[in-house]
């Protein structure tokens, strides 16, 4: 039986609505020894940055309930090996690339941007404007509508016309509404949500910290609800603006659960990890 | 970071299964689970590891628990045997279940221990149920003409894995326990020396927690012989996509990367991984905090070699204090068993 389960992302035609979500598939690479990369919507990349970066200290992962503690801290090759070695790999497997980057400038996003524009075979720039493992979180762009903005027209500004943008937001934040307007109006075609939610856990045998980093990012099933809330209360604000939701996703009902809420396509994460044909 | 030194050949070929538990043992302080699990027992080679979901399909423990191969038989298809130690509640799960029950399980991951050409004298040295997946490779070695000898040692006698298959396979075994309670009293590493001596070691081979393949690596490199160590890092996915289970490992260029233990190892030539830095971010690895690559150039290429383990660690943030002695039993073994 064949179901047509073509999918749009903003102008951009995908096979299949079902994406990876940044930071749970690499580049694609490992994951295509359990399935075809090709076959998915398209693979969400590992956020990348402009130089290499080694991420932050172990132990970085703590199992939580229905969920995990994560502080990787955007371990990563760099734009030049991306572009030479990752990039290049998805598109000789025919599978369609969202390429997700982080920077910890407005410059740096732009210059993302500015290189990606040069490579072909983006199907669209995912911006990770909120990664909670960073050290300063007023580095966070997502959790201000000012520096959101900001960073959504430098990339947009740099990036080829025809590659969608889209602003992968954090649910931390106290009105998601208004950071995901700002991001709409500097340029967006459409938004990710949601990121990971900070938090904490503490190893009560050791009394310490369980994650090196002491603070990660909660994902998993936990979160799922905190999505479809956030992709609910943006979706109702700007029905027009597609979104890929992710958060929590595990089974084809969560995914539609996300859809029913108003995301156009559902990344999975988390779920990855536990079952890497998932 | 993959394909840095080739294609891994582990990248090839793991296969995920629906096992069927063939049998649940108790073997002193640890159980033995047996799977039938075809695509997985015919291309393992030893070193290699099994990732395990555990919970049932509707757990709330995503994680899966990463196993080193004790040992495949050819039997029902194809079966593998791991070995673990209830530490958590998904190691508790584990070992309730019983013959029939269905599992979920990749592999075989990872790279396996690298084999010599020639015969040689192999000592293989085993912390806790670290020596798990060291019988294999000595019924690999011995497959060559090699000479097999080990080393076992555990905080008590019930925690030393497999010490008679050692004695019956070995042409030598030492145990060590450190309350005294089988062989000598103390730890692998104080008999190490002697051990190599009587042998005349030509390699070594070691699994068990971080700091006993510390010890043995720095002092194997005193009388020169290679260590091949299999790491048991924490991971999350076993697979090579979550970035958990990195290492400082010094690469061929020289150049000191963190290295994923579950697709890049997890058995490492010891001299190459920087212990003293384990759970730290050395400062001079790729893409460490103020790390510069050369404008113009490669990024991965522009670095000088570095020797290891110049940076004492705990200086560095979220340093942590490093282990005194080498320690050997469960509670210092971190992959897939404090969960």
């Amino acid at each position: 039986m064949a179901v047509d389960l073509r999918s749009r992302l903003a102008h951009v035609e995908l096979p299949s609505p079902i994406l990876t979500a940044s930071g749970c598939a690499g580049a694609g690479r490992e994951l295509a020894r359990f399935f075809d990369v090709a076959k998915i919507g398209a693979v969400v990349t590992k956020s990348v940055m402009l130089a290499p970066r080694s991420g932050r200290p172990t132990p970085r992962m703590a199992e939580t309930p229905s969920g995990m503690l994560n502080s990787i801290g955007l371990q990563g090759p760099g734009i030049d090996a991306f572009l030479q070695r990752d990039l290049p790999w998805l598109l000789s497997r025919g599978a369609r690339a969202v390429v997700s980057i982080a920077g910890g400038t407005v410059d740096e996003y732009a210059e993302l941007a500015a290189r990606l524009s040069d490579a072909s075979g983006v199907t669209a720039v995912e911006v990770n404007i909120s990664c909670p493992n960073v050290e300063d979180r007023g580095q966070v762009f997502a959790c201000d509508p000012g520096g959101a903005a900001a960073v959504i027209e430098a990339v947009r500004a740099r990036i080829r016309y025809d590659v969608p943008v889209f602003a992968k937001l954090s649910p931390d934040v106290t009105d998601i509404v208004a950071i995901a307007g700002a991001c709409v109006r500097a340029g967006a075609d459409g938004l990710s949500m949601i990121n990971t939610l900070l938090g904490m856990a503490i190893d009560t045998k050791t009394l310490r910290p369980a994650l090196a980093g002491v603070t990660g990012g909660l994902s998993g099933p936990a979160i799922k609800p905190v999505a479809v809330r956030c992709i609910w209360q943006v979706h109702e604000a700007f029905p027009d603006v597609p979104i890929i939701g992710m958060g929590g996703v595990r089974t084809g009902l969560d995914a539609l659960e996300l859809m029913l809420a108003g995301a156009s396509t559902v990344s999975v994460g988390t779920a990855i990890f536990h079952d890497p044909s998932a | 970071m993959t394909g840095e030194r080739g294609e891994p050949a582990a990248l090839l070929t793991p296969a995920q299964v629906k096992g069927t538990v063939l049998t649940v043992r108790r073997v002193d302080a640890y159980y033995a689970m047996t799977v039938i699990a075809p695509g997985v027992a015919a291309r393992f080679r030893p070193g290699q590891f099994v990732a395990v979901a555990v919970g049932g399909p509707q757990t709330s423990m995503l994680l899966r628990r990463a196993f080193s191969i004790h040992e495949v038989r050819p039997d029902h298809g194809g079966t593998v045997e791991f070995v673990f130690a209830v530490a958590g509640p998904g190691t508790q799960w584990l070992s309730e279940r019983r013959t029939r029950d269905t599992l979920d399980v990749a592999g075989p991951l990872g790279r396996p221990f690298p084999l010599p050409r020639d015969p040689v004298n192999a000592l293989l040295v085993g912390g806790g149920y670290g020596s798990a997946p060291l019988f294999a490779l000595g019924d690999k070695l011995r497959g060559r003409g090699g000479a097999v000898d080990f080393l076992l040692g555990a905080a008590s006698a019930d925690r030393v894995f497999g010490a008679l298959t050692a004695r019956r396979t070995g042409r030598t075994a030492v145990i060590t326990t450190e309350d005294g309670s089988m062989g000598a009293r103390g730890q692998v590493t104080d008999l190490l020396a002697q051990v190599i001596h009587e042998a005349r070691t030509d390699v070594i081979y070691a699994c068990g927690p971080m700091g006993m393949l510390r010890a043995v690596t720095s002092l194997a490199s005193r009388y020169d012989i290679p260590v091949q160590a299999l790491v048991e890092e924490s991971m999350a996915c076993g697979t090579g996509v979550c970035m958990t289970c990195v290492l400082p490992v010094i690469g061929e260029d020289g150049v000191t990367r963190m290295t994923r233990s579950c697709i890049d190892g997890p058995v490492f030539r010891g001299d190459l991984v920087r212990w003293d830095d384990v759970g730290t971010i050395p400062f001079d690895a790729l893409g460490a905090p103020g790390w510069k690559p050369r404008p113009q150039a490669k990024p991965r290429l522009s670095a000088r070699p570095q020797p290891p383990g110049r940076q004492p660690a705990g200086k560095q943030p979220g340093g942590k204090p490093q282990p005194g002695r080498a320690r050997a039993g469960p509670a210092a073994g971190r992959r897939g068993h404090g969960r």
